[in-house]
């Protein structure tokens, strides 16, 4: 009955969806005010239609209604509570939905807190959403229906794939999703100053918020996306390439050029096309993100069953999506007034040089994602592109990215002055030079990427000192600059983590007995044995591991090889001790004769730092968006608004 | 400096980071990319020689030896099969009778050594390089027995 509820809430959803994306795009079309007042409240039903429907999905795995066909293939009566939770998002008609709540957060959220916007423009900012969302609840309604029964019931259910039963898989998908679907507020916004002609410094300085909120999230989701393949996958890396990574990347991508070219537009009101066309590619990445995952053309931890009616169905909703916004876009640009000039060497340049570099990396990324399907759709052949592809297109592309990071916030607007920034930078060169040259040696051999990598991470650093010095003297910097510093020194950060991981980490294949000792990164570790536990839906082989370093006991580690008892999958349980400086990483291969094991020993220096980065730009977004001057320009109209009625 | 000048600066700019943008890529896509091929082709001939390249198929039953932490095993795509030996910790999901690829380099003795063995994260799923290979394989005998 839930179920059928929930159904029933999402098809109404549907209904209001259709209404929200056509009437006030229309009233404000046709100054027919009585059409444009109706986005709000539609806004507002349409959430809570959607939550309806989200809340008896999750009702649905609480009870565990193994009649819901999706219900029983993703949970299991032994599954603990939070992980049937989670399972919700665990499976592919879950995880659209979780889109769609998303989807339907982000209006209301537009709708509540956009009292002081002109009320054709939220018309237009909600319309669009709306739009949007009649696609996607299509697609859900007609492909991919979560509420589907099955009858006679199943006795129990399949179980959640038990690399998904982590606590960092109940938060990745929510996160990621914010940040995915958030990029639609920053394309409707875009799309709805198009249609209305304002293409101005009000329309990006509203924009920006939210553009920066939705990178908050994806950038937190792709890091704990990454946490977790580290820790839970068994393989110790970090990052993998791997297509739907790709695909969650490079909207970030473009969400990061997007952010600092909105920067642009509010302040100095150049780059207004750039800015729109930016807005325009972070979504279609996002939805070409959720297609290339969701079809199955892709192969991976994340593809769930093949259907190819799915894939066609999204692929024509992004053929619509970007066809149509790229034809408004080519048929309004061109009446965009041009922004204030500035000179080659200034602010604006180097930002629009980042910017350039920014999306051409996410185009190579794009390139090397796409190119085996491509092949193989025009039956080619089958190839697969690896690591390596990325990783010689990626650093050189990026390098002149962390330069530019580093100079730009010195320069000037409109005309930079060399002589003067060149009186701080020098500093910033002979010191990151120097610990180019000096960190990687003490570490115990130089190569040119450890070398590159620590020259960026210190120009970085050191030039932010400077910057906060230069700032200072002109009294206390409001909370937006600190926002930037910050966001600044998690890209060090991850890089002085992604280097010295990269240079410096150690990596043993062991055959051991209990009793056998290896050394890998200065610690040595001591396999005691292996015992049998029992967890709630699986059974596992235990190890215990002594570490030491230097004579000195630091750990004892308890890696697990589990065996998940409904699906009778194996999984691989890494056990590692975590430090700031370095993790020790221990996992179980397969049990070989007698009582020996295959072990995988690692010692990661500084892996942590990648995370912490993350976890900086995110603070640092945050800051961004808490400035004051947001609040105080919501609220003087507001206020004006008060004075005149008085 | 005059604006279409400076106009023309920027799009050269452009152009420039595009240009080294693709040589980077052409150039990596190059020296990375793996071709997937069947063991039948293998056998054939069809693989690339003195490259890495990637093995789709099913592990044949009963085929897996271990040699401490050396395993040997055979790849079949039920017409044709190739011995396979690697060194290190098998993927999780790596079963004989399941699907699996391989990627690494054929000896001249017909031996592939692989430097990794993938395979999926889910036990019913087959990757659609082995399902092809198998696919492939089936079909000239499905039509002889027709």
């Amino acid at each position: 009955m839930i179920a059928e509820l929930g159904h029933f809430a999402l098809i109404l959803a549907l209904c209001v969806a259709a209404l929200l994306g056509t009437l006030p795009l229309l009233g404000a079309h046709y100054h027919r005010r009585e059409w444009v007042v109706l986005a709000r409240p539609a806004a507002q039903v349409f959430f809570l239609l959607v939550a309806a429907s989200f809340v008896a999905l999750a009702w649905s795995f609480y009870v565990n209604d193994f009649s819901v066909t999706y219900v029983a293939e993703h949970s299991n009566s032994l599954l603990p509570t939070m992980y049937r939770l989670a399972a919700v998002w665990g499976g592919h008609e879950g995880s659209l939905l979780l889109w769609i709540f998303m989807l339907a957060g982000w209006t209301v959220a537009v709708a509540q807190l956009s009292h002081t916007l002109d009320e054709t423009m939220v018309a237009r900012v909600l319309g669009v959403l709306g739009l949007v969302a009649t696609g996607l609840l299509l697609f859900v309604l007609l492909t991919s229906n979560p509420f589907g029964r099955m009858l006679p019931a199943a006795e129990n259910g399949r179980d959640l794939n038990p690399l998904l039963q982590d606590p960092g898989l109940v938060f990745h998908p929510p996160m990621l999703y914010m940040g995915y679907v958030g990029f639609s507020v920053a394309f409707a916004f875009a799309i709805a100053a198009l249609l209305s002609g304002r293409l101005d410094a009000a329309w990006a300085r509203w924009s920006r918020p939210w553009t920066t909120t939705a990178w908050i999230f994806l950038t937190l989701g792709i890091g704990l996306g990454s946490w977790w393949a580290y820790y839970e996958l068994g393989w110790g890396g970090w990052w993998f390439w791997d297509p739907v990574e790709n695909a969650s990347f490079m909207p970030w991508l473009i969400g990061t050029a997007l952010i600092h070219s909105l920067a642009v537009t509010e302040k100095r009101g150049s780059f207004k096309s750039w800015t729109v066309l930016l807005a325009i590619g972070a979504f279609s990445l996002s939805l070409l993100g959720t297609f290339l995952v969701r079809s199955g053309v892709l192969t991976s931890v994340h593809a769930f069953a093949t259907d190819p009616r799915r894939g066609i169905f999204i692929l024509v909703l992004l053929a619509l999506v970007i066809g149509s916004s790229l034809t408004l876009y080519a048929w309004r640009a061109p009446k965009v007034a041009l922004g204030g000039s500035f000179a080659l060497l200034s602010r604006e340049t180097m930002l629009l040089i980042g910017n350039v570099l920014l999306v051409v990396a996410a185009g190579s990324v794009l390139l090397g994602t796409l190119y085996p399907l491509i092949v193989d759709a025009l039956s080619l052949g089958k190839i697969s592109v690896g690591p390596p592809y990325f990783n010689t297109v990626f650093v050189p592309l990026m390098a002149p990215v962390l330069f530019l990071m580093a100079a730009a916030p010195l320069a000037r607007w409109k005309h930079a002055d060399v002589k003067q920034m060149a009186r701080g930078l020098w500093i910033a060169a002979v010191l990151a030079v120097g610990a180019a040259i000096a960190i990687p040696l003490a570490m115990g051999g130089w190569t040119v990427l450890t070398g590159l990598g620590t020259m960026l991470a210190i120009w970085v650093g050191t030039s932010m000192g400077l910057q906060i010095a230069k700032r200072l003297k002109s009294g206390i910097p409001p909370l937006s600059f600190w926002g930037m510093q910050l966001g600044h020194l998690g890209i060090a950060v991850f890089v002085v983590g992604v280097t010295l991981v990269g240079g410096f980490q150690e990596e043993k294949d062991v055959r051991m007995e209990p009793g056998d000792t290896v050394l890998v990164g200065g610690h040595e570790f001591k396999f005691m044995g292996v015992t049998q536990v029992q967890g709630p839906n699986y059974s596992a082989a235990r190890g215990q591991f002594e570490v030491t370093q230097g004579g000195r006991r630091s750990s004892t580690l308890y890696p697990e090889k589990r065996n998940y008892v409904s699906s009778s999958m194996p999984m691989t349980e890494a056990a590692i001790d975590a430090g700031l400086t370095r993790d020790v990483y221990v996992s179980l291969g397969e049990p070989l004769e007698g009582q020996a094991w295959a072990v995988r020993v690692y010692f990661k220096p500084f892996v942590d730092w990648i995370w912490g980065g993350c976890l900086l730009m995110a603070l640092g977004g945050l800051c961004a968006v808490s400035d004051r001057r947001y609040r105080l320009r919501m609220r003087a109209p507001a206020a004006a608004l008060q004075g005149a009625t008085t | 400096m005059k604006k279409w000048k400076k106009r023309g600066a920027i799009v050269a700019g452009g152009v420039a980071v595009v240009g080294v943008a693709a040589a980077l890529v052409l150039n990596a896509l190059n020296s990375n990319i793996a071709l997937y091929v069947t063991p039948s082709d293998v056998v054939a001939g069809k693989a690339p020689h003195g490259q890495a390249f990637r093995i789709g198929g099913m592990v044949k039953d009963g085929s897996l030896k271990r040699d401490n932490l050396t395993v040997h095993f055979v790849v079949t795509d039920l017409a044709k099969e190739i011995p396979v030996s690697y060194t290190g910790i098998l993927p999780d999901l790596f079963k004989e009778g399941k699907g699996a690829v391989v990627q690494g380099r054929l000896g001249p003795d017909g031996n592939f050594t692989a430097s990794e063995v993938l395979a999926k994260h889910d036990e019913n799923y087959m990757p659609p390089a082995a399902q092809d290979a198998l696919d492939k394989a089936k079909k000239p005998q499905g039509v002889a027995a027709q």
